[in-house]
């Protein structure tokens, strides 16, 4: 659906995005991840036409931003970082005011605004002037104008950013629900939030791809990385050996902690397997006492760190 | 172009939705008013010179002010993001702020019509350089409203789009006034140039084609390099 080549932006000397590529396919709902001022919201605004690439190009269903820009912009919703709305207006006139800039004609204006006020919850709202409305509703309000011609695409940038909790999570359902018909971009720096929402995630780093790899893949890799933190006493030699005979263990490394009774070992494991109870079953046999036993699954946070690392700042607490 | 009319329609809103409006349309009918009351009596014709005479004096301060927040309120704002990113061509944006803009200099300048039935009243007007005065004030003034969308475009400043535009609608309107400054050759390429020159032809009740054709270039030249700002930002 949409395909991006050797995309490179650069504002001055600064190269914003270099020379990116990647795919997103029909239905998809991808995450675009990556810290403040990697490249996410220049690669999005290229995307919907705001701005040209330096070089390489967007195809969104087969038009290129570049030739056929209007084309590419009918089959567009886009709600920016800063969610642009006319104050003065309210909530009702600038769904309409949208919708006659979208060309859609008067009676699928008046459906198209019923079914954004029942999907975003807007009733309450209607008439209200978008200056009164809190950051919650000023969002959705973006989303309903995104949303008001009925899209194949949604680009969304940082879509939850500024809200409380409950608002997070409900405009993430949202999203999984229109992601069910649509293929959806949305990008942002939680990484919950595209654990929560997204098919895929691309991270960005710096302008360069990081990591792209399904959310499947992804947590199938993390579980990869799983170890067992095993601690036990009455042991003598050979605790290596026993244990590593054990299915699904693929290394064992004895590890020396400060005020720790006995010995203390790091256990890697295999994807997809939990050996925790054959090494249980390993101690009886062999006498030893577990003291403590738990398993650390790396989160996605840790791969964002990993990934990012050069880049990110400690944030501000 | 049928994207023209809701962008039309919703400049013309903000404008008497806002004050911005009426200050003008007031602000403008108290100076002219001024001017009309205080010298028409004096004179003692009945023609509308005096009122003809202002008007264009007054539009260098108005038409910027009227102007100014058309498109560098919505480069502020961010709103410009979306609309460049809907369907919709450039010239589409430019077009449908500046008829806006357009309309309130037409809903401002009909009130001085008061001033036309008060001289009529009064004695024996000679209604061809009324008729011409008014089509030349608002060609004059569709011409100013061009430059002043143009420079609205430039810049995300209000108070900068009103000083550039003030700044080039003030040296069209010199030129004319320079010309015994110029050297003999060039003091009718001038004299074209100038704003106020074709006013003056039209006003005196004569409609000239080459009048006409300066100010539909030169709105066509301003609005055209307006939606090439806009557009830059797409070209490589």
């Amino acid at each position: 659906m949409i395909e991006i080549s050797n995309l490179t932006k650069t504002y001055g000397e600064q190269k914003a995005v270099d020379n990116i590529s990647f795919k997103v396919e029909k239905g998809e709902i991808l995450g675009f991840l990556g810290p403040n001022g990697a490249g996410k919201t220049t690669t999005m605004k290229i995307i919907t036409c705001y701005m040209p690439p330096n070089a390489g190009d967007v195809t969104v269903g087969g038009f290129s931003v570049l030739d056929d820009s209007i084309e590419v912009r009918k089959m567009i919703g886009y709600l920016p970082e800063i969610n642009p709305l006319y104050s003065d207006m309210n909530v009702v006139d600038f769904l309409k005011y949208i919708a006659d800039l979208r060309g859609l004609s008067e009676d699928l204006q008046i459906r198209r605004i019923r079914e954004m006020i029942d999907v975003c919850c807007l009733d309450e709202v209607l008439h209200k002037n978008i200056n009164e409305l809190s950051k919650g509703y000023r969002q959705r309000v973006g989303l309903a104008q995104a949303m008001i011609h009925d899209p194949e695409i949604l680009i969304l940038d940082e879509p939850t950013i500024g809200l409380d909790p409950n608002q997070v999570i409900d405009i993430r359902n949202l999203i999984k629900q229109l992601g069910r018909e649509k293929t959806v971009v949305l990008s942002t720096h939680i990484l919950s939030e595209v654990q929560a929402t997204c098919d895929r995630a691309v991270i960005i780093n710096n302008g360069r791809i990081v990591a792209d790899s399904s959310l499947a893949d992804l947590q199938r890799d993390l579980e990869g990385k799983t170890s067992i933190n095993l601690e036990i006493t009455g042991a003598e030699n050979g605790v290596e050996e026993r244990l590593s005979k054990i299915a699904g263990v693929d290394e064992v490394r004895e590890v020396f902690l400060e005020n720790s009774g006995g010995r203390s070992f790091r256990i890697t494991s295999s994807p997809g397997s939990d050996p925790r109870e054959e090494i249980f079953r390993c101690a009886v046999e062999a006498g030893w006492v577990i003291m403590g036993m738990s398993r650390e699954i790396r989160s996605l946070e840790d791969v964002f760190h990993q990934l990012t690392r050069e880049s990110i700042n400690p944030p501000p607490s | 172009m049928q994207n023209v009319w809701p962008i039309f329609k919703r400049e013309l809103r903000a404008y008497f939705d806002s004050p911005i409006a009426y200050v003008v349309i007031t602000v403008f009918l108290l100076f002219t008013g001024w001017f009309f009351t205080t010298n028409f009596f004096v004179a003692g014709q009945a023609d509308m010179r005096v009122v003809f005479g202002i008007i264009p004096f007054t539009f260098l301060f108005f038409t910027p002010a009227i102007t100014m927040r058309l498109i560098s309120e919505e480069r502020k704002t961010g709103m410009m993001e979306l609309l460049v990113t809907m369907p919709i061509h450039d010239s589409a944006i430019i077009i449908g702020k500046y008829l806006a803009a357009l309309a309130l200099l037409v809903a401002m300048i009909i009130p001085t019509l008061v001033y036309v039935i008060t001289v009529a009243s009064l004695g024996d007007m000679d209604v061809g350089p009324v008729l011409g005065g008014y089509l030349g004030l608002i060609l004059m003034g569709a011409a100013y409203l061009a430059i002043g969308t143009f420079g609205s475009s430039l810049t995300d400043s209000q108070v900068v789009a009103f000083i550039v535009s003030w700044v080039i609608v003030f040296a069209f309107f010199l030129l004319d006034k320079t010309l015994f400054l110029l050297p003999g050759w060039m003091v009718s390429y001038v004299e074209y140039l100038a704003i106020e020159y074709h006013f003056q032809n039209i006003a005196r009740g004569v409609i000239d084609t080459r009048d006409i054709i300066y100010y539909l270039s030169l709105i066509a030249l301003a609005l055209f390099l307006a939606a090439r700002v806009l557009a830059g930002r797409r070209r490589r």
